[in-house]
């Protein structure tokens, strides 16, 4: 990249990635805090809406960055088993945050994370991923000097299994990364970019896939190329919880969508409610 | 004909030859800088005295080798001992990260301090080596001397110029040759390799993955004293060991390193061959070649030389700064490992 010629920044410099210290600063002790025991003898707390505990949720999440003001302020997001959920809202809405507070990035005041009932809230990013979840950043989300294959095997690092059967199903999901196996993943397209980078984040076999903002800076005919993608794999009954800029056609194939205003829910329901909800029509989807 | 034979062999004796052994030199030398900076990200001004000082371990190993009698003449006994020298360099390095880089790793800490505390480290380096050997000049080269001497050479092409090729030199280039395969083959082929590779190219992405941080260093710095001291010993082979000498490397290895781009392999080694090559043939006096190219009567009366050999720091001084200017980011553009 010319505008960076000395590489002085690699990834996103995203310092909360890291969270080393694995801890996070919840206040409010969650109860039922036994993470060894997946056991659903003492239900959880419904969600807002009052349906089943989804497999993935961070419940009345409130916190920011490092020592900063809030973004999110009492914000639960969920997803269940094989469905899409979309976060959508306006811009500074804390979309992003909602999801990478979900990932552990950013320290907790209040609320908690819990995947298949497990309490995961103290848990650094890594140590997610091998709990599946991946998580796919909206930059720098691909190894650019290396080789599209060897994206896939470093998305596969924590496996010591045989990777080949993941890789080859990644490949019958995205054949174009078939053909271009041997070249570096910086030399292909916007699109491909990012097939690389679901790819690379399908390869530990996650439960959950997050996705920010899939579709940012590519053309609308790969937008609907990526999505009917992202429907497959949430047919393979992969829970994908994504963010999305382009709100009308997320919450199309959403099954359930959460609109964030201030990082607060405003609205959530199913994607097509929301689709029909002449306020959220008229505030967020432009009429 | 038989001029323009002469006029080639004269210049693969001075020039070729020198410039080829000299280049793998600076090629191992400024990996080592040049990965260092992939993994890390700054430059360390303390890889020239990491040369000395595993150089030295080298030589007091081949000392003491000596003196047990071990030999497996024609081939210099350094080389025998320098699985020892990379040992011992590869934990001196270790404890090094350990006691001052990793506390700056630990606070994410700007380039440039990484940059001063390495210039701490080279000090202290610095003075160990003078500790422990001495600044003088040093000799710890024994088996054979020459693959072909310049008599030999004559005698066999029966040619007016010889060229003679040290044993030195064979060694030099052989050695390159195996551990930059190794290396290539390492990075390209492993699955730690590769780690490392992407570990260079996307931090962040690297620990979503699941890479462990501090294997790579653990790995890249092991890999950088092994390639620190094959180099430092191959160039006190060749040439002699003197710690400043290698001090002094650090300006042509940087060089090296820069002009192919810092942080690709690639570019370190052919970065190593355009500094050779500049430095010896800017300072090589052509007026033998010259002679036997033109007719008698256009001979030169001067050495033909553009800069005595004093100068030949300038040259890597110059070639820095002009790829500096003009192309920043290396021949290769420095690509991330």
């Amino acid at each position: 990249m010319s505008t960076d010629p000395y590489h002085d920044s690699r990834g996103n410099k995203d310092v909360s990635v890291t969270n080393p210290k694995e801890e996070s600063l919840i206040v409010a002790e969650p109860e039922g805090k036994a993470p060894t025991k997946p056991t659903p003898a003492k239900p959880k707390p419904a969600v807002a809406n009052g349906d089943d505990a989804p497999f993935l949720v961070g419940r009345g999440m409130t916190g920011g960055y490092g020592r900063g003001a809030d973004i999110l302020h009492d914000c639960t997001i969920g997803v269940n088993k094989g469905e899409i959920a979309v976060i959508v809202g306006p811009n500074g809405a804390g979309k992003s945050t909602a999801m990478k507070a979900i990932f552990g990035m950013l320290n907790l005041h209040e609320g908690a994370v819990l995947i298949d009932n497990e309490d995961i809230t103290g848990l650094s990013p890594q140590n997610r991923v091998a709990k599946g979840m991946a998580f796919v950043p909206q930059n720098h989300n691909i190894f650019t000097s290396l080789t599209v294959e060897e994206n896939l095997e470093m998305g596969a690092f924590l496996r010591r299994d045989d990777i080949s059967g993941t890789m080859e199903q990644v490949y019958q999901l995205f054949p174009i990364l078939k053909d271009k196996r041997r070249q570096a993943a910086g030399e292909l397209s916007g699109g491909q970019r990012q097939q690389v980078a679901v790819g690379r984040a399908l390869m530990t076999q996650p439960k959950v896939l997050m996705l920010d903002e899939p579709t940012a800076g590519v053309s609308p005919i790969v937008m609907d190329e990526l999505f009917d993608r992202i429907i497959e794999v949430a047919r393979t009954g992969i829970s994908i919880l994504m963010v999305e800029q382009n709100a009308r056609q997320a919450l199309a194939i959403a099954d359930k969508g959460y609109v964030l205003v201030q990082g607060r829910n405003r609205f959530t329901d199913t994607g097509e409610a929301l689709l029909a909800d002449p306020e959220v029509r008229k505030s967020f989807l432009g009429g | 004909m038989v001029d323009i034979l002469n006029a080639l062999v004269v210049l693969a004796n001075f020039v070729l030859v020198p410039a080829l052994a000299y280049g793998s030199q600076l090629a191992l030398g400024a990996l080592g800088i040049t990965l260092i900076y992939g993994i890390l990200r700054f430059s360390n001004f303390a890889h020239g005295d990491t040369m000395a000082f595993g150089t030295m371990i080298v030589i007091l190993a081949t000392w003491w080798m000596q003196k047990a009698g071990v030999s497996i003449a024609p081939l210099p006994t350094a080389l025998l001992a320098l699985p020892i020298g990379i040992a011992v360099t590869a934990i001196v390095v270790l404890l090094t990260d350990r006691a001052v880089y990793r506390f700056y790793r630990k606070v994410k800490a700007a380039p440039i301090i990484f940059v001063m505390a390495s210039l701490g480290v080279m000090f202290i380096m610095n003075g160990l080596v003078r500790f422990i050997i001495g600044p003088k000049e040093q000799t710890f080269a024994d088996g054979a001397r020459f693959i072909i001497t310049a008599r030999d050479f004559k005698h066999m092409t029966g040619l007016h110029e010889g060229m003679a090729i040290k044993l030195s030199q064979g060694i030099t280039l052989i050695t390159a040759v195996i551990v930059v395969a190794a290396l290539f083959w390492f990075l390209n082929r492993t699955r730690t390799g590769k780690s490392m590779r992407a570990f260079s190219d996307n931090e962040d992405l690297a620990l979503l993955s699941g890479i462990n941080p501090e294997r790579v260093v653990l790995i890249i710095w092991i890999i950088v004293a092994a390639l620190a001291t094959i180099a430092g010993t191959l160039y006190g082979l060749d040439k002699s060991y003197k710690p400043f000498t290698y001090f002094q490397l650090l300006l042509p290895m940087f060089a090296a390193a820069i002009v192919g781009g810092l942080g690709n392999p690639l570019g370190a080694i052919a970065g190593g061959f355009v500094i050779s090559f500049s430095e010896v043939s800017v300072t090589y006096a052509f007026k033998r070649v010259v002679t036997y190219l033109v007719p008698d009567s256009w001979a030169p009366d001067g050495l033909v030389q553009l800069l005595s050999t004093d100068y030949k720091f300038a040259v890597s001084f110059s070639i820095l700064i002009l790829v500096l200017l003009f192309r920043p980011t290396g021949i290769f553009k420095g690509q991330s490992l």
